[in-house]
């Protein structure tokens, strides 16, 4: 009874909290922003996201909460229009839906087929969020006593769900997490303040990367350099044709699927590291099995439509059970969601136990604005479906270079410092690897995320044992041994054989051809030099300093001897292997990689040289003239807007842009400093 | 306690006496400068998360009002290395360049890494002008059964107890709740690698850490709800400055026993002697002069007029004490030699408090400030 005692306030606080016009004001807004990034194919939910940190800081919880949600909501709603439209899938969670949504829209039916998908997405979410609203209820007691130890336990059940399941190549995930956790640990220490990975005569990296930096390099720039080099002429759209009332009808009859899709979605999106990617496949799956008559199936069945689409709205709201109750992200945009609302609200809120004590509120106030953007989402699909279908017909090399300022301007938000810009690039340089030879980039971003807690509850847990083992021995192992402990050890190793055993099946980003042995291998040897280096220099770290030593050497270690065995393994397998994924071979690339990114390097060494603004002029024009191939006075035009845009958003949020070389010689007026 | 109040009351006399002289010294000074249609840079050396910034914002809007024509004032955050990073880069600039338009505040932790002289400081507070400087306390508690264990003020009851407490780090602000501690004989072990005192609270009350302290708005904030349950007690402030620099009770706690009168009334812990000149020092620099407001190096007489008369007229506004006492405390608010004070005394620690700090750190927790 006293469960509900307390959460009932607490539903009715969260309520009136959002039910505030300037709220679902910046729920739409949020929407809409969602809308269009889920749009273009390739840019989810996590790219979104990262573009929103940096605005986020003091923004006022419930009104920065009411943005994020609305986007994470409404992504997997919308990216159905490029799935359907145009057999491209717009997020890693629509994959599916291509299988029959496609052709149906070839048959002339895509407007039947965005209905039944927009009807099955707005009641998975609606599922999702009602499923989090009780589950929140009942976890609620047990989550309070967790201390150290069980929050410890609980990162590391995080940790390994996502390096194993995370790709086709379990060993693979653990060193991609691996990694992520190292490139967390580089600059101070938080125990004793000893430097990984840095010097003082660096003062950038003292202060560590920042998760907008890696968010965006690791996601959004991958994502838009392979588009970019597809540039992919979109002609091919098919049009929507009728038959809304249809596609509502048709849902209306396979409701029961589509209720059970939605459970699929929502357990499946509470396993830290399933996520989005695979859920769509099952709950595919699944209605294949159901359906009695199955030859219809991949030549446009609706069945094979409501399923995944059930299920891809739902995930969201399994996916917060673990990020609300412990600040274990189960996805890339879970984690990128935990920093955001780190930087909410002055950073009175943490994500986790505390929230749940202190915030129930606000708690219950992400799970109605999850089930209200649902709504909202829907609405806005199905009204301005026509318009919205109209955004994937813009070619991406017009898209491009906005997408890219805005990129910029975000990460040199982060740190204020034209070194944001130079780590931009290098993590970029590092995704786009990861996402060529299928090392799993959620893998990477959790582990980064999570680098920092998993470090301190390591720390601190064993600095309260060992003075409660000098107390006696029996309070010690009552504190590490706790009965949560054991059964969250227990779930943990289970897991991790059940994991080790099914990771094949697993195709978190699609299944990706492998290419020669050559360039993986290359690859593989970089990460494994980079991580010896950082071995080594945790190994120097002095003695009495020897807490920040422990993590990053056991850390690297583990991924250490991951690389190992993947090396060797690299010998062995035929070339054939998933083990030698590599995406190059497979793409048709219109553009090599290097001539994309020197478009970008030349942005980066321009803005060094005479500053953000007049190296974005330069660079706006100069892509939109020659890589895009228009005339000169649309280029003009495309600059004056991108530069006006980018000034009134400055302008607005009072921030600077970064400075080059002739601002040290030239006083100039703003923006130009 | 009815000692105590009067002494407050003298020494709020004096404060007032104080600014009230300094106020008319200002007005007849310089002519001040003229700041229409500009906008004032505030550079907190810190996230946006932390108390600087609300100390920040708080003066900002005021700020704006009270300058001679009203510009824009936009506090800008520079985190980085603990604030080094950004009072590193405040050092860099002449006043030239801004003319008035740049401001800087520092903290507590710009302080401490300046005082033990850690290699990362290249910024000199002699350098700079002082307009403003606002102070804080804090208070340290207990949970309740183990504050039963103290009989009255004398401490030496928890000596038998194993604390835990959660820290930021020895060389920080925490370097005075520690020392304290030590001084009373307590055995507390510092769990290091807590982020933010909330962080610490909230070991406090996972009953994690049995002993925590929090600065004043903090512990106005999160810990009064605590005792109010009946899960936390307060054990003693750190107690303020009068005006002839003795520690007195805080205003904000009256009714609390500040540090010296539980060291006094505890048996082995002396208010004396190098021990008590390092502690004192530090809290000194660490909390009656905790924030302060600077211009850069150069400053016009004019400019630090200009600053002077208008955080003179923020703190002479009829709704200054009920605005700024919910969201900085009852503390002072310091303008012009009373600034300047409190700066000599924020960032002077003698060389024998300074050498007794660092070899503790060196010989307790293995620091060493090269």
């Amino acid at each position: 009874m006293e469960v509900i005692s307390v959460a009932l306030p607490a539903l009715s606080d969260a309520a009136g909290l959002i039910l505030q016009p300037v709220v679902l004001g910046y729920l739409v807004l949020g929407v809409v922003m969602g809308l269009c990034i889920g749009v273009f194919p390739g840019l989810g939910g996590i790219a979104g996201l990262s573009l929103l940190l940096p605005f986020m800081f003091g923004m006022d919880p419930v009104l920065g909460l009411a943005l994020m949600i609305g986007m994470v909501a409404v992504v997997p709603t919308s990216d159905t229009f490029a799935s359907v439209l145009m057999g491209i899938p717009g997020s890693s969670a629509s994959q599916a839906t291509v299988l029959d949504g496609f052709p149906m829209a070839k048959k002339g039916e895509a407007a039947r087929a965005l209905s039944a998908a927009f009807a099955s997405s707005l009641f998975g979410g609606l599922v999702g969020a009602m499923f989090l609203t009780v589950f929140i209820l009942i976890a609620r007691p047990i989550v309070l006593e967790f201390r150290t130890p069980e929050l410890l336990m609980i990162t590391i059940f995080g940790l390994s769900m996502v390096g194993i399941l995370a790709g086709r190549v379990a060993i693979k995930g653990i060193a991609a997490a691996g990694l992520g956790m190292m490139i967390g640990t580089i600059g101070e220490g938080d125990s004793a303040g000893e430097l990984r990975m840095a010097t003082y005569d660096m003062p950038y990296l003292v202060d560590g990367l920042k998760l907008v930096i890696v968010g965006l390099g690791i996601f959004a720039i991958p994502e838009i350099v392979a588009l970019l080099r597809k540039d992919r002429a979109i002609s091919d759209r098919k049009p929507l044709g009728g038959g809304w009332a249809a596609g509502v009808r048709d849902w209306f009859a396979n409701i029961w699927l589509s209720v059970r899709c939605s459970i699929i979605g929502v357990v499946v999106g509470v396993i830290p590291g399933l996520g989005g990617s695979v859920v769509d496949w099952i709950a595919y799956g699944h209605a294949v099995q159901t359906t009695r008559d199955k030859s219809k199936f991949g030549s446009g069945e609706v069945r094979g439509v409501i399923g995944p689409e059930s299920s891809n709205n739902a995930k969201e709201g399994g996916g917060l059970v673990p990020t609300l109750l412990f600040g274990i992200p189960g996805s890339g945009s879970m984690a990128i969601f935990i920093g955001a609302i780190a930087l909410l609200g002055s950073g009175n809120i943490e994500v986790g136990p505390s929230m749940l004590k202190n915030n129930l509120d606000i708690t219950y106030a992400i799970v109605w604005l999850l089930a209200l953007a649902n709504v909202v989402g829907t609405l806005i699909c199905i009204a301005a479906s026509g318009g919205i279908a109209r955004l994937t017909t813009i070619p991406f090399s017009l898209l491009a270079p906005f997408l890219f300022m805005i990129i910029a301007f975000a990460a040199f938000q982060s740190g204020q410092d034209i070194m944001d810009l130079v780590a931009l690039f290098g993590i970029g340089l590092l995704g786009i690897m990861m996402r060529r030879f299928d090392w799993s980039r959620p893998a990477f971003l959790i582990g980064f995320v999570l680098s920092n807690p998993a470090e301190t509850y390591a720390n601190q847990a064993v600095q309260i044992a060992q003075s409660r083992f000098r107390k006696s021995f029996e309070e010690g192992i009552d504190y590490i041994f706790s009965p949560i402990v054991i059964v969250l050890l227990i779930i943990t190793v289970i897991s991790v054989v059940v994991g080790l055993r099914q990771a094949k099946t697993i195709m978190a980003e699609g299944s990706v051809a492998s290419g020669s042995k050559r360039a993986p291998l290359i690859f593989l040897l970089v990460v494994l030099g980079y991580l010896l280096v950082a071995f080594t220099n945790a190994s120097l770290i002095p003695d009495y300093a020897a807490a920040d030593r422990v993590f990053p050497r056991f850390v690297s270690g583990v991924a250490i001897v991951g690389c190992l065995i993947l090396l060797v393994q690299m010998m062995i397998r035929p070339e054939t292997h998933p083990l030698f994924a590599d995406r190059e071979t497979e793409e048709d690339s219109r553009h090599g990689l290097w001539s994309t990114l020197a478009w970008f390097a030349a942005l980066l060494i321009m803005t060094a040289l005479v500053g953000f603004v007049l190296a974005l002029a330069v660079f706006l024009f100069g892509f939109i003239r020659f890589r895009a191939g228009r005339s000169l006075s649309f280029a003009a035009a495309y600059t004056a807007a991108g530069i006006a845009f980018i000034c009134l958003m400055a302008g607005l949020l009072n921030r600077d842009f970064p400075a080059g070389l002739l601002q040290e010689f030239v006083d100039l007026p703003w923006p130009l400093t | 306690m009815e000692i105590s109040k009067t002494t407050r009351r003298v020494a709020l006399g004096l404060v007032a006496a104080a600014a009230a002289s300094v106020a008319t010294g200002a007005a007849a000074g310089g002519h001040g400068i003229d700041l229409s249609g500009k906008t004032v840079e505030w550079v907190i050396p810190f996230s946006e998360t932390g108390g600087s910034a609300k100390w920040a914002n708080f003066y900002a809007p005021l700020l704006s009002e009270a300058l001679p024509g009203n510009p824009t004032v936009v506090v800008k955050f520079m985190p980085g290395a603990g604030s080094t990073k950004g009072a590193n880069w405040f050092q860099e600039q002449k006043y030239e360049d801004s003319e008035g338009t740049l401001i800087f505040g520092s903290s507590g932790s710009t302080q401490f890494p300046y005082l033990l002289g850690d290699p990362r400081v290249r910024y000199e507070y002699n350098d700079w002008e002082v307009v403003l400087a606002s102070g804080t306390g804090g208070v340290a508690y207990l949970p309740p059964d183990l504050s039963e264990k103290m009989d009255g003020m004398d401490a030496s009851g928890l000596r038998d107890t194993d604390f835990i407490y959660g820290s930021q780090g020895a060389t920080r602000l925490d370097l005075v709740p520690l020392l304290a501690w030590e001084m009373l004989g307590l055995n507390v072990e510092p769990v290091f690698g807590i982020k933010g005192r909330g962080d610490g609270r909230l070991m406090f009350e996972r009953g994690e850490a049995n002993i925590d302290y929090q600065t004043s708005s903090s512990y106005l904030k999160g810990v009064t709800p605590l005792v109010e349950e009946g899960t936390a007690v307060p054990m003693m402030s750190w107690g303020a400055l009068d005006a002839d620099g003795n520690i007195v009770r805080d205003p904000t706690f009256p009714d609390m026993p500040t540090f010296k009168e539980i060291c006094e009334a505890t048996d082995g812990c002396e208010t004396s002697g190098e021990q008590w000149d390092a502690w004192k020092a530090f809290f000194i620099a660490g909390f009656p002069a905790q924030k302060m407001v600077f211009l850069p190096a150069g400053a016009s007489e004019d400019a630090k007029v200009t600053y002077t008369a208008a955080f003179e007229a923020v703190k002479a506004r009829a709704d200054f004490a009920e605005i700024s006492a919910g969201r900085l405390g009852k503390y002072p608010q310091m303008t012009g030699e009373e600034a300047a004070g409190a700066l000599k005394s924020g960032t002077n620690v003698p060389d024998a408090a300074r050498d007794f700090v660092t070899s503790w750190l060196q010989d307790r927790y293995g620091v060493s400030l090269k």
